[in-house]
């Protein structure tokens, strides 16, 4: 009759299912592999009556929500109102937060909506591990605004982990923090993006965990989200459940602060950059005139890895992560399961690697320290797709 | 295959009963057929087919499920693929039994 579903994504529709918005890069965290780079507000960010002007736009586009992230989102003094007149307006809200803001009272505001989802970041099971990365104090603001949340009876938040080498082995800790506070738990890929791109050699997991992490994921199913991030690992055998494919400029995009739109959360670089929403046409028109946009809608070659057998399930994994990895487009993910990544990592070792596009850290803010601990030897919003069955 | 993009129900649908679309799920229509998005549940689904979406949009104004296939133009020997869609869809609650009138 038609193509397939997957076909019908992969060559776009005329608006994003959902997309992810940084409302600001302002944030009081410096998480060492932070996406956008994010600490300082930028003073080009769009004020709240441009916010207002996109939420209208994607209304009228049909675009079912919106993933906002940041920066800290909630440190914007117009946040609140912002979420409310985008859940007035039928455009749908999650939002990531590292709970600095979640007090018991906003906890009780947003277990009062309907249309409010919330994602409390979180990356290590014990303050040690998630310390190291998000920052001192972090994982005590982030099981505070989770107990308020619980308390409030905001039922199945979520609770949102990028998978590393060091807290993979956390996994079943991660479930257990979730399903003590009523929650979902979501693991998502480490991308070599923005601050992540520094630190993304000693961060990811190894091969090893990878297999580990696959088979986690097999087994929890649909119990844990994964925002679809870990399309790369299907080529292990069995896909992982949702919908297996990039969906970047196809079916999703980023709004950053200053209204730049990129293909994805994970790709600030100009070489993603379609336009921006301040332009003639508003969003509208980036996301149906843009050049790349229409680049990154037709058929894909698949390059190096049409010969592999494993292409149809993998479809070649994350663009960004080869892209900041310095690999091809058309070739290998650096964590391409058949070894294919590694490889070819190892023939651009030295090379020039894109570095990512804007830096908004803290000019003070400390040096990255090490992880504390030797990696154990046990075992790429985000796709916004996060939950969609195919 | 009118198939809808969620877990199958494992009930029989009944087609002889009133149903709607659940108040909280938005529809929005492809070229493939339609996407929906339940805010309650948060998820996901789509219509494979532009009749299922007629069908769909038409079940809380008829007096039945079958009465609202046979208005978007379904066979006889349709129905049974389409009856599975509309499992499916209640089983992942984008669509609802009505009181009946």
């Amino acid at each position: 009759m038609t193509l397939p579903l997957v076909a019908q994504f992969q060559y776009g529709l005329d608006a994003p299912i959902c997309l992810t918005w940084e409302l600001t890069y302002a944030c009081n965290l410096s998480c060492v592999h932070c996406l956008s780079s994010s600490g300082r507000r930028d003073p080009r960010e769009l004020t709240a009556a441009e916010c207002r002007a996109v939420i209208d736009e994607l209304e009228r586009m049909q675009v079912f929500y919106v993933n906002i992230g940041g920066g800290e989102p909630t440190v914007r003094p117009d946040f609140w109102e912002l979420v409310d007149y985008a859940t007035a307006h039928h455009v749908g809200v999650k939002f990531s937060t590292n709970g600095v803001k979640v007090t018991p009272e906003i906890a009780r505001r947003l277990a009062a909506s309907d249309y409010v989802d919330v994602q409390i970041s979180l990356d290590g099971a014990t303050a040690e591990v998630n310390d190291a990365v998000r920052g001192p104090g972090s994982y005590a603001t982030a099981l505070g605004a989770m107990q308020n949340l619980a308390a409030a009876g905001f039922r199945g938040f979520k609770i949102s982990v990028v998978v590393t080498r060091q807290n993979v082995i956390q996994l079943d800790e991660f479930k257990a923090i979730a399903d003590r506070f009523g929650a979902q738990l979501r693991l998502t890929r480490l991308r070599p993006s923005g601050r992540g791109a520094d630190v993304w050699d000693e961060l990811h997991p190894t091969a090893g965990q990878q297999r580990q992490l696959y088979d986690w994921l097999v087994a929890h199913g649909e119990q844990v989200l994964t925002g679809d991030s870990f399309f790369h690992l299907a080529a292990f055998g069995e896909a992982l459940p949702g919908l297996n494919l990039c969906g970047a400029g196809r079916v999703v995009c980023l709004i950053d602060p200053v209204g730049d739109v990129y293909a994805c959360p994970f790709a600030i670089h100009d070489s993603f950059l379609a336009g921006n929403v301040r332009g003639p046409g508003g969003f509208a028109a980036v996301w149906r005139e843009s050049e790349l946009f229409a680049g990154l809608r037709r058929p894909q070659t698949g390059g190096a890895c049409h010969s592999c057998s494993a292409y149809d399930s993998c479809r070649g994994g994350c663009m960004a992560a080869k892209f900041f990895t310095g690999l091809p487009l058309d070739g290998p993910d650096p964590e391409c399961v058949k070894g294919h990544g590694q490889a070819a990592l190892v023939t651009v070792a030295g090379a020039f690697r894109p570095r990512p596009f804007g830096n908004h850290s803290h000019r003070s803010r400390p040096v990255p320290v090490s992880i504390g601990r030797r990696p154990q030897d046990r075992a790429c919003d985000e796709s916004p797709l996060a939950g969609f069955r195919a | 295959m009118p198939a809808a993009g969620a877990r199958a129900g494992s009930e029989p649908f009944n087609l002889d009963r009133p149903w709607q679309l659940h108040p909280q799920v938005s529809v929005r229509p492809e070229r493939f057929g339609a996407l929906l998005y339940h805010f309650g549940t948060r998820r996901l689904s789509f219509l494979k087919s532009p009749a299922l979406l007629t069908v769909v949009r038409t079940l809380g104004a008829a007096p039945s499920a079958r009465a609202a296939c046979r208005s978007a133009g379904l066979t006889e020997a349709e129905l049974p693929a389409y009856a599975a869609a509309l499992a499916t869809l209640a089983g992942s609650q984008m669509i609802c039994a009505r009181r009946p009138e």
